[in-house]
């Protein structure tokens, strides 16, 4: 097995969360054949905490600095990968929402296949082997990939592994490229919320809440996790309308793999069991007790959730000590 | 690359795929590697829908223009792209063939096909819900030369610029691009019309071309397809509030995830 590159992703210098976890895939990766990992950052300055990149698997931390990279900018990534590709046998970057844009590109500026959103990587043979969900999640499928391979890994899949060596700085230049994408910055909500794939905590709401305005008591469980929860929805709610397409959990929506996730007058439809049956574990709150979703559910409650969900809520403010 | 603009109408390219209906049960062929489609109910890519509503939008708007449906798949994709002509696509491209699991061999066979097509956007959906690729259109991009902006939830385009926006961790990105561009659609961009009866009879007398097409070399081996592991059975705590202390003591105690 030949040394992987990861590219890792930083906005306005500081990295991205999942870019241990991104190392740690990477290490085990090399280090079934004995390779080397190397960290590139393409940033516009200075990126904290690269120091910590060498703990977390990377043998050597390249840094690409160019005024370009003060936001998202594809070409300069590739431009920047493509010079320095040769003698790696894999790239890879997390799925994150600019990692699945940035892979199809340096996979097709590098020829290569791509190994889109994948739970696990790790070599067979002279391949990479991938394993993936499909159909949302349905179905597991096992992917070769023969030759150089670019491969995005799903942030959640990896616990990051502290491998204790100093990764050794080193700057890359980065070569001339036309931006054809204009990124012009992000923008956030007023009112800052958890992205509901990010969340170590989902409080997911369907049509069991009868009206928009009850996401309100979802999102006072939310907050009684303290900025570790946010707040989900099926299709059913999302279609009509009651709460933003960003919050969906489904075939058409969001898988997630948060710790807790809470199924609230969600039914269990079959394409939103897909998006969320990795949680590790799920609790479901349901008037109806042969609600689909009490066959995934780890825990279950059959009740009127407009009594069940505040209790809920004060149970655990105190359980939390709030 | 030939993009001449004499125009100032809009020529849009929509690509399609045919995918199972997402309430449809999935269940692992004998090949141990695809599904078995007996009895699932097909219907076009949702995101796709996105893509052909942004399309036929545009061109509505320009008030002239042409929307042209493609399909690379074998002959079933034929009824997929029937509904989108009677969603109101002036034609429909059918290249005939395989695709393979490798996703670039896949964009070649289009990027071939779109390059000399003189299209101001070549449109796609963000994903497929089959394969969750999520690769082709941007691998076309990339093989043409052109602007590329994915997962796009809301798009407006002015003097041959289109500004769109997209959903990232913790807000929406903004950025812009000149066409010629390759732009994927997610949910919240539109409501995908449906089509009408009218629509439905006139898409029987639309263009349909059939141009078989040669996918390269795959480098992809799909080594199996399985079905996710099962959730052990769960645990009834009761009934009401009554049993949410039971709850936290098993969130607590036995998951513990509190």
């Amino acid at each position: 097995m030949a040394n992987i590159l990861c590219v890792l992703e930083q906005r306005g210098g500081t990295l991205r969360k999942g870019s241990a976890e991104l190392l740690t895939a990477a290490r085990q990766l090399a280090d079934q054949g004995g390779g080397t990992v190397d960290a590139l950052v393409c940033a516009a300055g200075d990126v904290a905490g690269l120091d910590t990149l060498g703990a977390a698997g990377a043998d050597r931390v390249l840094t690409a600095t160019h005024a370009g990279f003060a936001h998202y900018a594809p070409e300069g990534i590739v431009a920047t990968v493509h010079s320095i590709a040769a003698g790696y046998g894999a790239v890879l970057v997390s799925a994150t929402a600019t990692g699945k844009d940035l892979a199809p590109r340096l996979a097709a500026a590098l020829g290569a296949p791509c190994g889109m959103d994948v739970t696990a990587v790790s070599a067979s043979g002279d391949a990479i082997r991938v394993v993936r969900p499909v159909y949302a999640g349905k179905a597991i499928q096992t992917l070769d990939l023969s030759g150089v391979a670019v491969v995005a890994v799903r942030p959640s899949a990896y616990t990051a592994v502290a491998a204790g060596k100093a990764g050794a700085m080193e700057a890359v230049t980065v070569p001339a490229f036309t931006q054809r994408l204009n990124v012009s910055g992000i923008s956030t909500p007023e009112k800052a919320t958890l992205d509901v794939a990010e969340a170590r905590v989902v409080v997911a709401g369907g049509r069991g809440l009868g009206d928009p305005q009850h996401f309100g008591l979802l999102e006072e469980l939310a907050a009684a996790f303290g900025g570790e929860a946010a707040v989900g929805a099926s299709r059913a709610v999302v279609d009509a309308g009651w709460i933003e397409h960003g919050a969906q959990v489904g075939q058409t929506g969001k898988t997630v793999a948060p710790d807790l996730y809470f199924a609230i007058g969600v039914s269990g439809a079959i394409q939103h069991l897909a998006g969320m049956r990795t949680a590790r574990t799920i609790v479901a709150i349901n008037r109806d007790k042969d609600a689909p979703i009490f066959k995934v559910a780890d825990f279950g409650i059959v009740g009127d959730l407009f009594e069940v969900v505040p209790a809920l809520t004060a149970a655990v403010k105190a359980a939390k000590g709030q | 690359m030939t993009y001449f603009r004499k125009r100032i109408d809009m020529k849009i390219a929509i690509c399609l795929r045919r995918v199972p209906d997402t309430t449809a049960k999935i269940v692992i062929g004998p090949s141990g590697v695809a599904i078995d489609e007996a009895g699932v109910k097909f219907v076009p890519n949702p995101y796709d829908e996105y893509a052909l509503e942004a399309g036929l939008a545009l061109v509505g708007a320009a008030g002239a223009g042409e929307t042209v449906v493609v399909g690379f798949a074998g002959d079933s994709v034929q009824e997929t792209l029937r509904t989108a002509l009677a969603m109101g696509v002036d034609r429909a491209v059918h290249l005939q063939g395989t695709p393979t699991a490798d996703g670039l061999a896949n964009a070649r066979v289009l990027a071939d096909h779109l390059r000399d097509g003189g299209y101001d956007l070549i449109l796609f959906g963000k994903l497929a819900v089959d394969d969750y690729g999520q690769q082709t259109g941007v691998m076309v991009a990339e093989l043409l030369g052109l602007p590329c902006a994915t997962a796009i939830s809301s798009l407006s385009v002015d003097g041959g610029v289109a500004t769109v926006t997209r959903e990232v961790e913790g807000g929406v990105e903004n950025a812009t691009c000149a066409l010629p561009a390759v732009l994927t659609c997610d949910k919240g961009l539109n409501t995908p019309r449906l089509p009408s009866l009218k629509g439905i009879m006139a898409a029987k007398k639309k263009p349909l071309d059939i141009v078989p097409v040669t996918v390269g070399e795959s480098r992809v081996t799909v080594v199996s397809l399985a079905m996710p592991p099962e959730r052990a059975a769960g645990r009834m705590l009761g009934e009401g509030a009554a049993a949410v202390p039971a709850l936290i003591t098993a969130l607590t105690t036995e998951a513990k995830v509190l």
